[in-house]
């Protein structure tokens, strides 16, 4: 866990930099005055977080700076800081269904188009193997040409069984065959890689559902995950994604891929504001390794440190 | 959570509307909201703040035309300044001696390899001979899926495999493209973040062995406040000579376009509108400005439904509907003629004002519905059609068993149809069409 940590922090180094070095800056020394909260304002907007959630967030800590008569924008930092955690925290206390024990564990990856679902299965294949469990991945994206040999490619590269069909194949089809051999092998984790579908295509949701149904029909309580992979780089439309696909396939948690540029990913704090679901796991970097638990102290820790 | 920008500014505009002159205070209540709308549609900060000087400086002491609301003129003002920063569609530039090379950039996942492939298909159909060039050695299976689309489209595709530098690739290329007498190559390279030095150098050099006419940035539609950096670094690295804007089929706003306009100044060059080769399309300013705006698309609903109707049939639809004289017979071919459109839902986020009302409209209800409807008029004889009034308890039974519903459903049906006439009969003594196209014109 401390040395995910560091891994978190170090791909913020970055955002740290650029942006959130900015508030840090911002609330150093000075006064508490209107532009402090303009400047709170932009640079909340500025990292994604959206309308919405920024002017609830600057309400909040004007009402605590008010009530508690804050007149230093140092101590503004520290009120921040703790309502930022609170919105991060207030879904993700509890521990992820993936600590449970149990035969076979089920975990749906679902997201738009290019968002980073292939790269990200491989990732987590890697991060639950390296935990002593046998995962066999389900090759269930039979749209996109070659998007089946791209997760072959991984699979070979972290030792992982894919289950495939041919392209084209029914999806559904897959996920059965997967979850028929995950337990004829006695393997403990199956992950599903999906086709990319924005969440606005109303088919390619129900097929979604489909497949969720015939996991759910085969394993007791499957998917005991459903993933969402988001791309850090997305503004507010990912908003509209979680929503869609909680209400479609019920999300348990986001995996905030593409963290390694200098997007933010602020769009998580409304997420969690709005919908409920926890970050699990943050994407930073093309290699195998680049995967860390999602930890919010850390998060916006990092976020703070200067 | 985020209304529509038409949503809100009505209310401006009640507010408003009893005033003749655009005073500091009018402009900055309406451009209130249109900061919002902005910043909700991805616009970058600075940006928006800049666009908002520019619009105030233009707006306050304008006098406001006879025909319009003091803050529809400031709209007026807003979506002027908007399609002038997304600036006049561009063509591909295919100038210079052949082979013209098109140099395909962005970040991971932008939908480079789909574009590349669209592309390809769009050239082909404009007569050209492209020649697709695998350049991403880094994603894996990215070379096989240029192929597999390659082989689709029956489109070659130079591959070397992930070992050559693709700098080498490329330049071997353009020489293979001489040779198989190709005139365009469209180069599909890796997707890498705008931060990776190393990366930016082998862009840099791919460019400067290979000459390119065009040098794309594919970006998503959803990007965020981010596509400013992205598209600086970009453009500083690399030279950017237009921009193609994927994934618009979403509900993403866009405000990404803007963003990247006002840093790069490179134009739009193509929207990238679906999963299918085809899904390619022109860009256009005016409608990109009311999606960005929260205005809907209603000039693309026209287009679709100006291309998927009969002409002949809808006007002649049209004027038997306004006589009144519409029966349940052209119902039907009214029906089907709205289905080849597209799925309700998606037709109604169109409409400026009603994409709400179909977010929270389960979109199978009401196709659903639709089926049912067709299901109950085409069990019915042709003269029931044509004169629903001799629908007696009997006729009904039978109409309900043979649709699969009952006699309450087609009484449901029966009364709203004779309600669409009464409205129709209504309409046409009112004005006739003028009035419609009074409607459809607001922003113009």
């Amino acid at each position: 866990m401390a040395k995910e940590g560091k891994k978190l922090r170090e791909s913020l180094a970055r955002t740290r930099g650029s942006f959130f070095g900015q508030i840090a800056g911002l609330l150093g020394a000075s006064e508490v005055n209107d532009e402090l909260w303009d400047d709170l304002e932009a640079l909340l907007i500025q990292a994604d977080v959206g309308m919405d959630t920024t002017l609830s967030l600057v309400e909040t800590v004007k009402g605590q700076v008010a009530r508690q008569g804050i007149t230093k924008a140092s101590r503004v930092q520290h009120v921040l800081r703790e309502e930022m955690l609170a919105l991060l925290d207030a879904n993700g206390s509890e521990p992820s269904v993936l600590e449970r024990k149990r035969l076979l564990t089920v975990i749906l990856v679902v997201g738009v188009n290019g968002s980073g679902k292939t790269t990200t299965i491989a990732k987590l294949a890697h991060y639950y193997q390296k935990q002593g469990q046998h995962v066999i991945l389900a090759a269930a994206d039979t749209f996109r040409a070659a998007a089946i040999d791209q997760l072959k490619v991984w699979g070979e590269r972290v030792g992982a069984t894919v289950i495939a069909h041919r392209p084209g194949a029914d999806p559904g089809a897959v996920v059965f065959d997967a979850i028929k051999s995950s337990q004829a092998r006695g393997a403990e984790m199956v992950i599903i890689d999906t086709a990319g579908r924005l969440h606005t295509k109303y088919n390619l949701m129900k097929e979604l559902e489909k497949i969720r149904g015939i996991a759910s029909k085969q394993v007791h309580q499957a998917p005991h995950e459903t993933l969402l992979v988001l791309d850090a780089t997305t503004g507010q439309n990912a908003l509209n994604q979680a929503r869609h696909f909680k209400e479609s396939v019920g999300l348990t948690g986001v995996v905030l891929a593409k963290l390694d540029g200098t997007a933010k990913g602020g769009i998580v704090f409304a997420i969690a504001r709005e919908l409920g679901v926890p970050v699990r796991f943050v994407g930073t970097g093309e290699s195998i390794d680049d995967l860390a638990r999602f930890d919010a102290q850390t998060f916006v820790d990092g976020l703070f440190e200067t | 959570m985020f209304e529509n920008l038409q949503d809100k500014l009505q209310g401006v505009f009640q507010r408003l509307s009893n005033r003749g002159k655009l005073s500091e205070a009018d402009v900055d209540v309406a451009l209130r909201e249109v900061r919002l709308a902005l910043l909700e549609a991805d616009v970058n900060f600075k940006v928006v703040k800049d666009f908002m000087r520019r619009v105030r400086e233009r707006a306050v002491g304008v006098e406001v035309m006879r025909s319009l609301t003091p803050a529809q003129q400031v709209v007026k003002i807003v979506n002027e300044e908007l399609m002038a920063t997304l600036g006049e569609p561009a063509r591909l530039n295919l100038d210079g001696p052949t082979p013209r090379t098109i140099m395909l950039v962005g970040l991971q996942g932008s939908g480079k390899t789909t574009t590349a492939s669209k592309l390809a298909l769009f050239l082909r159909k404009s007569n050209h001979r492209p020649l697709l060039v695998a350049a991403d050695t880094r994603r894996p299976a990215a070379i096989e899926q240029l192929q597999v689309l390659g082989r689709q489209l029956d489109i070659p595709v130079h591959v070397e495999g992930v070992d050559v530098p693709p700098a080498t690739i490329c330049a071997r290329a353009i020489k293979k493209a001489r040779q198989g007498a190709h005139d365009v190559i469209i180069l599909d390279t890796a997707g890498r973040l705008h931060i990776d030095e190393a990366l930016m150098d082998e862009l840099a050099q791919v460019k400067s062995t290979t000459h390119p006419q065009e040098v794309l940035l594919v970006a998503d539609a959803m990007t965020g406040q981010d596509a400013v950096q992205v598209a600086e670094n970009f453009h500083q690295r690399v030279g950017l000579t237009g921009l193609i804007l994927t994934k618009i089929d979403g509900d993403a706003r866009g405000g990404a376009a803007i963003s990247i306009r006002s840093v790069t100044g490179v134009p739009i060059k193509f929207l990238g509108t679906g999963e299918k080769t085809g899904d390619l399309e022109k860009f256009h300013p005016d409608r990109m400005a009311s999606r960005i705006l929260g205005m809907g698309d209603i000039l693309t609903l026209i287009e679709r439904a100006e291309s998927a109707l009969d002409q002949e049939k809808a006007q002649r639809a049209g004027e038997r509907l306004l006589a009144g004289e519409f029966n349940l017979e052209d119902f039907l071919e009214q029906l089907s003629e709205v289905k080849k459109l597209g799925p309700l839902g998606q037709l109604l986020e169109m409409v400026p004002g009603m994409a709400k009302v179909s977010r929270d409209l389960p979109s199978d209800l009401t196709d659903h519905q639709l089926r049912r409807v067709e299901a109950i008029i085409s069990a019915m004889t042709m003269a029931e059609r044509r004169n629903p009034k001799i629908l007696n308890a009997s006729r009904k039974r039978r109409v309900a068993r043979g649709s699969g519903t009952n006699v309450q459903e087609v009484n449901q049906l029966l009364a709203q149809f004779r309600q669409i006439q009464r409205m129709m009969k209504q309409l046409g003594r009112a004005k006739g069409p003028s009035g419609l196209a009074k409607m459809l014109g607001g922003f113009r």
